[in-house]
């Protein structure tokens, strides 16, 4: 349990007033899942000055709040951090079906491929997943794929599969899909708040089809474009000179990949087979860079090579079909059994757009099929902001973080509680969507006038 | 009301391996006899009997009595301290303090849940099995905008993994659909959630056969995409209505045809139409539409159809925008099989929201929580708590028992099964056992009994089925 010293003096209007819409707060009586080093708080206090947290303290430590500040009596409700969304495309896809902006096929950009550029802060999908408390995300360029069991769960792709026999297979066809980048949800005009935090890279079946049809090739491919970024990072001029042999990749992607080869950029690759998650792994020995894996169903197999190369995974711990021959021993077990192993998981939402509101209950049911409840609560908090490098400013309640902070009627992996209240860098966000707008429409029928009128 | 065929004559054919139905009560036919020509099975619409009968045989089962259980009865009703007493098959009682009788198993069931087998109506398990490769392509006949020809019977793959997924989620019946490429996608068959080396071993004995009809984005985009009809929402209507003007024309020379058989005149029998049967089999009552349908808007068009030509839609499936006309789908008692959480995936689901559901439920309505999808299938009962809390949280009242119906015997009202989907008297012992209440996203089935038999064990390795294709792949997972 950390000791609490709130400097008083520290709370001034003057220390705050440069920060715009960053707001104060205390939030008290509530019961705290911290995702920190405290661990639960039966009954604290969270003070927030300026958007950060500034202290958070149990019953046994008065904190005392400066006068002015809102307090919020919780009245004994549960709050979290905000939870983060990896594998997302959230600001970057409206309706599914008219495509998204994380796909590319255009042979010059690939790695260089930067989804910063192209964010909406606009979209109705991000008040829908904020009232599911999720506050961050990290959206995802979207890699090839082979048959089935994609990280981007085509939302509704699978019914839609279903119902016209249109499949949702990636248009990407590049060795490198791009790169990622971490939001925040709050409501405003710019929500990017890190670019280049990971290079989109896909492996077993969807590697194998961008690299003409076999997994081996892909390999191959893979060392040759690092050899050609290590060649062009020693002598860019000679790039521009005549006579130097041919590089397979444009300069904007040998640009784009000397992080990935400095080893300060990781590589989120798809693979969902456990020989495929074992060439991954040797691969990214071997050409020294840093990776995290995305998928991993059958990542259970290989749970302690994972741990001991310190590797972290997403995934989405609903999958246990053998949708593919990728997927044949993927279990609603694999998430538990990485974590127990001393894998760092996070767990994405489903699909990560319209559905990615299910990421608590998927956390629910990492639980229900053997994952510690705290674990499960890190996966979708303080894990995610480990593995994207920004838990300095989000992830877990504790003093000098970002105000991300959600109030819940109850235990935020059950489908019965709700969310009552989402704070974002301490600003209180609109609890509404356009569903909830459009269930409050219809929510009374044959009115004296249509529905279309303002009631 | 089903009408009953009479029969020319018995014919002598070969038995296709199926126990035999009933036989209609056959009535001496007037005038001579001798004259009328006895059509063979398969020519003859009217007496086709049921040439892929079920030949479903409850697993073996003892009688049983869960004893303690917070009992939701599926109908609305939620009893303390419950006992379900199964005999033979069915459940023989159902009450508060109930004490087992002698010669029963006990299960101590305190502290646990206990619900009817879970119900899905809109399922395309194996139709589209795992693993979901091109080989298994089975749920759309992509081929004519009208293929009510074809029987999902007949691309069922019973060793697809997500039978057992779904059983083990409590599942114990499951309708499966062609799927909505087409304006009318064909026959759908109602299952037994049991292992079976063929589809007619999980056919679901005397279940209404349903009619899988399609509104909306799904067949004006595969069909308009090969410029042909339709290509618009005008050309899906005008579609329906020739596919039901050419029925009735068809079930009309059938009738003509055997009121002269009948009466002893000579009379040439139409040839017959598969298509054509399974619309007339509509217009008799007799077969059940299941139509996909995601717009308010469309959803009161199809119901203008179905009047038109005097038919009765029993679902609505997906129906996103049921909450707009929940006062009309009442009225019309039209029931609405929708979701929680998908939405967005097309422009016609743009609407959907969480609450759909139980705002259909609070006007009066048949709400149900279906599937459409091999993982959502595995946790109905989790899907169904998220609808609840939506209702909620837009201020209705709605009890877990009420939401209960939403995944029991609602879903069995829209299959037209009488048998099952609730814990009364003489259904059919279709029984899950959970450890935590089922709306709680902690809480997995225990125990799933069907007819009595248990065809799943959580705890007990004997009875985890594992279908052939995961036999020796997978690791055991």
């Amino acid at each position: 349990m950390r000791t609490l010293s709130v400097s008083l003096a520290a709370l001034t209007l003057a220390a705050f007033a440069s920060t715009g819409h960053a707001q104060n707060l205390a939030i008290t009586n509530a019961r705290i899942l911290t995702a920190g080093p405290a661990g639960e708080i039966a009954n604290g206090t969270i003070l927030v000055v300026g958007g950060k947290i500034t202290a958070v303290a149990g019953a046994d430590k008065a904190l005392s709040i400066a006068s002015g500040i809102p307090v919020i009596d919780a009245k004994g409700a549960t709050v979290t951090p905000g939870l983060v969304a990896t594998n997302t495309l959230l600001g970057a896809v409206e309706v599914r079906s008219l495509g998204d902006d994380l796909t590319v096929d255009n042979p010059d950009i690939g790695a260089s491929f930067d989804v910063q550029y192209a964010l909406n802060p606009d979209s109705t999908l991000i008040p829908v997943a904020r009232l599911a408390g999720i506050t961050r995300a990290i959206v995802t360029p979207i890699p090839a794929r082979g048959g089935g069991g994609g990280e981007h769960a085509d939302d509704g792709g699978e019914a839609e599969q279903y119902t016209a026999g249109g499949g949702g297979d990636s248009k990407s066809h590049a060795l490198f899909a791009g790169q990622a980048a971490v939001i925040h949800l709050a409501d405003g005009p710019d929500i990017l708040v890190k670019p280049k935090v990971g290079m989109v890279v896909p492996f077993g079946d969807g590697g194998a089809k961008v690299a003409g049809g076999a997994r081996g090739a892909e390999i191959v491919a893979l060392k040759a474009a690092f050899r050609d970024v290590r060649d062009y990072m020693r002598d860019k001029a000679a790039y521009d000179r005549a006579g130097v042999r041919d590089l397979a990749l444009s300069k904007a992607d040998l640009e784009a990949l000397i992080p990935v080869i400095q080893g300060r950029m990781p590589i989120i690759a798809s693979a969902h087979k456990v020989s495929d998650i074992r060439a991954v792994l040797k691969f990214a020995r071997e050409e020294g860079v840093k990776l995290i894996l995305s998928g991993a169903e059958e990542g259970w197999m290989a749970a302690r090579e994972i741990a001991a190369a310190g590797v972290p995974v997403l995934t989405d711990p609903l999958s246990d079909r053998p949708e593919s021959f990728e997927l044949l021993a993927s279990t609603l077990e694999n998430a538990a059994r990485l974590q127990a192993a001393g894998v760092m998981v996070a767990i994405e939402g489903s699909g990560g757009a319209h559905r990615v509101r299910e990421m608590r209950y998927n956390a629910g049911n990492a639980v229900a099929y053997g994952m510690p409840y705290s674990a499960a609560l890190a996966a979708v908090t303080i894990n995610p902001a480990r593995i994207f490098g920004v838990s300095d400013t989000i992830g877990s309640i504790e003093a000098g973080k970002d105000a991300d902070l959600v109030i819940w009627t109850g235990d935020p992996l059950e489908p019965l509680s709700q969310a009552t209240a989402v704070y974002i860098k301490g600003v209180s966000q609109p609890m509404t969507s356009r569903q909830t707008e459009l269930r409050d429409r219809y929510k009374t029928l044959n009115g004296p006038y249509p529905a279309a009128y303002p009631k | 009301m089903r009408r009953v065929w009479t029969a020319v004559a018995l014919i002598a054919a070969t038995a296709l391996g199926g126990c035999a139905t009933a036989a209609a009560p056959t009535k001496k036919p007037t005038g001579e006899s001798a004259k009328a020509r006895p059509l063979a099975k398969g020519l003859d619409a009217a007496n086709n009997g049921d040439p892929y009968a079920s030949t479903y045989r409850p697993l073996p089962s003892r009688p049983t009595a869960l004893v303690g259980a917070s009992v939701f009865t599926g109908t609305g009703g939620l009893i303390e301290n419950g006992t379900v007493l199964m005999r033979e098959g069915k459940v023989e009682a159902v009450g508060a303090g109930l004490a087992a009788p002698a010669g029963y198993e006990l299960v101590d069931a305190r502290g646990k849940y206990v619900t009817p087998g879970l119900i899905d109506t809109h399922s395309h398990l194996g139709v589209y099995p795992s693993p979901a490769v091109p080989a298994h392509s089975d749920g759309n006949e992509l081929t004519d905008p009208n293929t009510a020809g074809v029987w999902a019977e007949h691309s069922v793959w019973p060793q697809d993994p997500g039978f057992n997924l779904a059983r083990s989620g409590g599942v114990t019946t499951i309708m499966v659909l062609p799927g909505s490429g087409n304006l009318i996608g064909g026959r759908s068959v109602t299952l037994r959630n049991v292992p079976a080396r063929t589809t007619q071993d999980m056919k679901y004995p005397g279940a209404p056969y349903g009619l899988k009809m399609a509104c909306g984005e799904n067949p004006k985009r595969v069909y308009g995409g090969r410029t042909r009809a339709p290509s618009t929402r005008m050309g899906n209507v005008a579609g329906y209505r020739t596919a039901w003007i050419n029925a009735a024309d068809y079930g009309r020379k059938w009738d003509d045809y055997r009121a002269k058989a009948d009466r002893g005149e000579k009379a040439d029998p139409p040839k017959r139409d598969l298509q054509l049967d399974t619309l007339v089999g509509v217009l008799k009552g007799e077969i059940l539409v299941e139509n996909h349908c995601y717009r308010a808007d469309e959803m009161i068009q199809m119901i203008g159809v179905a009047q038109e030509f005097g038919y009765k839609i029993t679902a609505f499936h997906h129906a996103s925008e049921a909450y707009k006309v929940a006062d009309i789908l009442a009225k019309n008692d039209i029931c609405t099989a929708t979701w929680a959480n998908w939405w967005g995936s097309k422009l016609e689901a743009w609407d959907g929201i969480e609450a759909n559901a139980a705002l259909v439920h609070a006007a009066g309505g048949c709400a149900i929580i279906k599937s459409d999808d091999p993982d959502v299938i595995q946790r109905l009962n989790q899907e169904a708590a998220e609808a609840l809390a939506a209702g909620r949280a837009g201020g209705l009242t709605i009890s877990e028992a009420e939401a209960m119906t939403w995944i029991t015997a609602n879903p069995a009202k829209a299959l037209g099964l009488t048998d099952t989907g609730a814990l009364e008297p003489g259904k059919r012992a279709d029984v899950v056992l959970w450890d935590k209440n089922p709306f709680s996203i902690y809480a997995r089935a225990e125990r799933v009994y069907l007819d009595g038999a248990i065809a799943y064990d959580r705890k007990d390795p004997r009875y985890q089925p594992k279908s052939d294709f995961e036999l020796g792949q997978g690791a055991n997972r």
